[in-house]
């Protein structure tokens, strides 16, 4: 029986993370009511002309230098013109003849060990819109707020063999464009999309198979299925000849686990690409690339090196913070702020995380600044904050984000009017300790005959007419102190 | 279809005072109040959501726009006889453009429109009146509806230099929203404030060029070559290089055109604006019904040209060819041009071109766009004064204006006859 090998490459669109759009301002938000943010521009009405936006190259080059690629100096817009309902200029404008960045690599790692899949290409390019099918009454809607939304698409080399290996490869696409801010690449919000190019051919053949394109999967599961149906479904084609393979795209229907054909190479259009006259060749000069050079974060598994190494991280601790550019952020503004390390860590890994798993908000949407915790723990350190009051000042924090309002610079005087500080009057202490004690004697004689865990519902008594705000250390100092004085 | 409408939109604002230039804005320049329809079905009645910036400039400086110019389909065709709304005559029958006509009966001070392939240069040369194409990027694309996006320019008709001046000054500027709109210091260069503008002291001859146009246009060149030599001018001819590349300069800006032509009217489809064609099963019915009926013919020949010359089978050696041929014929024209050098040639083969011969040969405007593509296709201004053209280097405006406003006075045509 004859052996194959399934060779594939992969078109993978990211919707790139600018305040605007493309080649208009209209604001970049996927999640804005339909058809609200839209202008002449990017709905195709006459007379308007684009102007590239700067932020969407600086991106465009991030992600090539991330992935290793040769950035091109001069580099170009050009026009595609197919009509489409979702397309309203009839045209995308797109990069054809020098795409920003070309000939680059990323490493996997495989059961074999460390592999490069090539990059032949990334290039710029604006969404189109829409389309929304409403089948029971035959009728379908625009939302053009995705025109013209910046995205790149990541051309790979077909130097991938199965669907292990596209995972690795689509989840370290995601984490090294996380870390340079280029996107965050969601699967499942639709901001990082695939198309699968797979072709088979007997294991050890040079030469390649005849190939299909998989467009727009939204999912690592999808894409794992569909590439484990092609492979069979061309098997099939070579050896029984069931059908006749031609270059096609296809889509995927993952409900029904099967693939159908959606164009031939015959019936597919001629796109005549030609450079868009209205943008100007954009060069690209030593002092920008320069720039971006030097704003590229390092890479995730250099930071976990230096946070065992250098800062004495555990294993543990390290590989929980470098799963998010956020978090790495943070831990590292924390400790500019004074935090200590392991503390910085605990606080990010076990109550910043837990409020973000709460809410349904990934790592990278940690709204908290390192610096404002960095004060959080230095209060906390310092006595002035119960470490439950901590908690409950980190989730205020978390709602003034998502009411869309500044973080406060000043977390002690934020905390101040939250009314989440200890008191610092050790005569309201001693008075509540007094009326505690006052309250209930049996326990308090208790303790005193040497049942030392009468100490706690005591304890409790205190902190709950304290509200949580002291130091417990002093707290409980003092309880002490006033059993054995009576 | 009827003849002689001259606007297609009419608006009764006044000038801010006695002084100011009541204007007429060419169909291919959005405004907010006035229909655009660039001069075809597919657009008639339509109600731009904004203005254009040259109309916004010229209402700043307090001037009055009187109405929407009528003109050719898109600005393709020889002399606005492809408009929707029909051709415009002259007195004696022959074919003239609304905007050369409403400046010959007095109704504007001059006309504001959008160059695409010399419609309104061979208007004005047959009527013996001034206009200005000026360097590409000095005067704000933004709100015009974009046919050729990569050689045209606003430019402006009047019946003197001075008032063509005046017109540019209001309009050339930086505009943030065109990206191809050069800094305002190079702007500002062709504002009559700068008089450091060296003078036009030689003027060369395109002989090749010059021996395709009838005889009548030739007396008419060397006429002005006998007004120039009278004022000192130095007269000479083009290098022969340069006038192989001018041969080849229309069949250049004919691919470059009709490419991009091609695919900016591809966002007129019948479904968002625009004619709507009724009765469609499906919607690829719909663009093709509406297409079909709202463009006329020379539009769609020049959209299969464009179509054709874009195709991945014929890219090379047509579009990218053009391309090539542009730098080079640039490269030729800013070489004789240098120190204050004009090209002097015609603006179209004959004195006068009639309805019968269009529609005998409807690609007409194709052929003779041989003597405006030079300017169309390098960027580079143009002048038509006294009948002919001045073709000069980039921000040479000013000097070609002074030249021009001699030629005017010369009375060519009569010297000519």
């Amino acid at each position: 029986m004859t052996a194959y090998e399934t060779v594939i490459g992969l078109e993978v669109h990211i919707e790139l993370a600018t305040n605007s759009k493309i080649f208009c301002s209209c604001t970049n938000g996927s999640d804005a009511d339909p058809n609200t943010h839209v202008c002449p521009a990017c709905c195709g009405m006459p007379g308007m002309l684009p102007v590239a936006n700067r932020e969407v190259i600086n991106l465009g080059m991030t992600a090539g230098m991330m992935l290793n690629c040769d950035i091109n100096r001069t580099t170009t817009f050009d026009k595609k013109s197919y009509y489409y309902p979702d397309l309203p200029a009839s045209y995308q404008t797109t990069q054809w003849f020098a795409p920003v960045a070309v000939n680059g690599h990323v490493t996997i790692e495989t059961p074999e060990g460390p592999k490069d899949i090539r990059i032949k290409q990334i290039h710029m390019e604006e969404d189109a819109g829409k389309l929304v099918h409403d089948n029971l009454t035959f009728t379908t809607l625009v939302d053009f707020n995705r025109t013209s939304v910046p995205l790149i698409e990541i051309v790979s080399q077909p130097d991938l063999r199965n669907a292990d290996e596209v995972e690795a490869y689509l989840e370290r696409l995601r984490t090294l464009l996380r870390f340079a801010k280029v996107s965050g690449a969601r699967m499942e919000k639709g901001t990082m999309r695939a198309d699968v190019n797979l072709s088979v051919r007997p294991a050890g053949s040079q030469e390649l198979g005849v190939r299909t394109e998989m467009k727009n999967m939204a999912s690592i599961a999808a894409i794992r299925r569909a590439i484990e149906f092609e492979t069979a479904r061309h098997i099939d084609a070579i050896e029984n000849g069931t059908e006749e393979l031609v270059q096609e795209t296809r889509g995927w229907n993952d409900d029904a686990g099967t693939s159908f054909s959606m164009r031939t190479k015959e019936t597919a259009g001629d796109y005549r690409y030609f450079p868009d006259p209205n943008i100007m060749p954009i060069v690209i000069d030593d002092e920008w690339f320069d720039r971006i050079k030097a704003s590229l974060p390092q890479l995730p598994e250099e930071k976990l090196e230096h946070y065992m190494a250098e800062i004495g991280l555990s294993e543990y601790d390290a590989s929980a913070l470098t799963q998010s550019r956020a978090f790495c952020d943070c831990f590292e503004g924390a400790m500019a702020a004074g935090a200590a390390a392991k503390d910085a860590a605990n606080w990010i890994i076990t109550n910043c995380a837990g409020i973000l798993n709460k809410r349904g908000m990934t790592s990278d949407e940690l709204p908290v600044p390192g610096s404002a915790l960095g004060q959080l723990i230095a209060l906390v350190d310092g006595g002035k904050l119960s470490s439950a009051n901590g908690k409950r000042l980190l989730e205020t924090l978390f709602d003034v984000a998502e009411r869309g309002e500044a973080i406060p610079e000043d977390i002690a005087a934020f905390a101040e009017t939250e009314g989440l500080l200890n008191s610092s009057d050790t005569g309201e202490l001693e008075a509540v300790v007094a009326a505690v004690i006052a309250a209930d004697p049996e326990t308090a004689q208790a303790y005193r005959d040497g049942r030392e865990k009468a100490l706690n519902p005591l304890f409790g008594a205190c902190m709950q007419q304290l509200k949580g705000k002291c130091d417990t250390q002093v707290l409980r100092e003092l309880l002490i102190a006033e059993l054995n004085k009576g | 279809m009827s003849e002689n409408i001259l606007f297609i939109s009419e608006s009764s604002e006044e000038a801010a005072s006695g002084s100011q230039l009541t204007l007429g804005l060419d169909d291919l320049i959005l405004t907010k109040g006035m229909a655009t329809s660039a001069g075809s079905k597919m657009l008639a009645g339509f109600k731009s959501l904004f203005d254009a910036r040259v109309y916004e400039r010229l209402h700043e400086a307090g001037c009055a726009v009187a109405g929407k110019v009528n003109i050719g389909e898109f600005g393709i065709d020889l002399l606005g006889e492809t408009s929707h709304f029909g051709p415009v005559l002259t007195a004696e029958g022959q074919l003239t453009t609304a905007a050369s006509q409403l400046l010959a009966n007095g109704s504007v001070d001059a006309v504001v429109g959008l160059d695409v392939n010399g419609a309104q240069a061979r208007a004005a040369a047959l009527a013996g009146q001034v206009y200005l194409k000026p360097t590409y990027g000095c005067v704000s694309r933004f709100g015009t509806v974009a046919v050729a996006c990569s050689g045209e320019t606003v430019d402006v008709s009047a019946c003197s230099t001075e008032v063509v001046q005046q017109v540019l000054d209001t309009l050339a500027g930086h505009d943030d929203a065109d990206g191809t709109s050069l800094p305002e210091s190079e702007c500002a260069r062709l504002k009559s404030a700068n008089s450091e503008a060296a003078p036009i002291t030689q003027v060369k001859v395109a002989r090749g060029l010059l021996a395709t146009a009838d005889e009548a246009t030739q007396q008419l060149i060397e006429a002005a070559i006998a007004t120039l030599e009278a004022e000192g001018i130095a007269v000479s001819d083009t290098a022969p290089e340069t006038d192989k590349l001018l041969s080849v300069a229309n069949l250049a800006w004919n691919i470059l055109m009709c490419a991009e032509l091609c695919n900016n009217v591809n966002r007129f489809e019948g479904m968002k604006y625009g004619y709507h064609a009724e009765k469609c099963q499906s919607i690829d019915e719909l663009y093709t019904k509406s297409r079909t009926e709202a463009f006329g013919s020379l539009l769609k020949t020049a959209i299969l040209y464009g179509s054709e010359v874009l195709a991945t089978n014929n890219y090379d050696r047509c579009y990218d060819k053009a391309l090539r041929i542009r730098r080079l014929v640039l490269e030729a024209l800013t070489e004789e041009c240098a120190g204050g050098t004009a090209l002097l040639l015609p603006a179209c083969a004959k004195r006068a071109y009639s309805l019968a011969e269009v529609e005998a040969n409807p690609n007409l405007a194709f052929e003779e766009n041989r003597f405006t593509a030079p300017a169309a296709i390098t960027g580079l201004p143009a002048l038509v004064a006294g009948g002919v053209q001045l073709l000069g280097n980039a921000f040479s405006e000013t000097a070609l204006l002074r030249l021009g406003a001699v030629l005017s006075s010369a009375n060519l045509a009569g010297k000519e006859a």
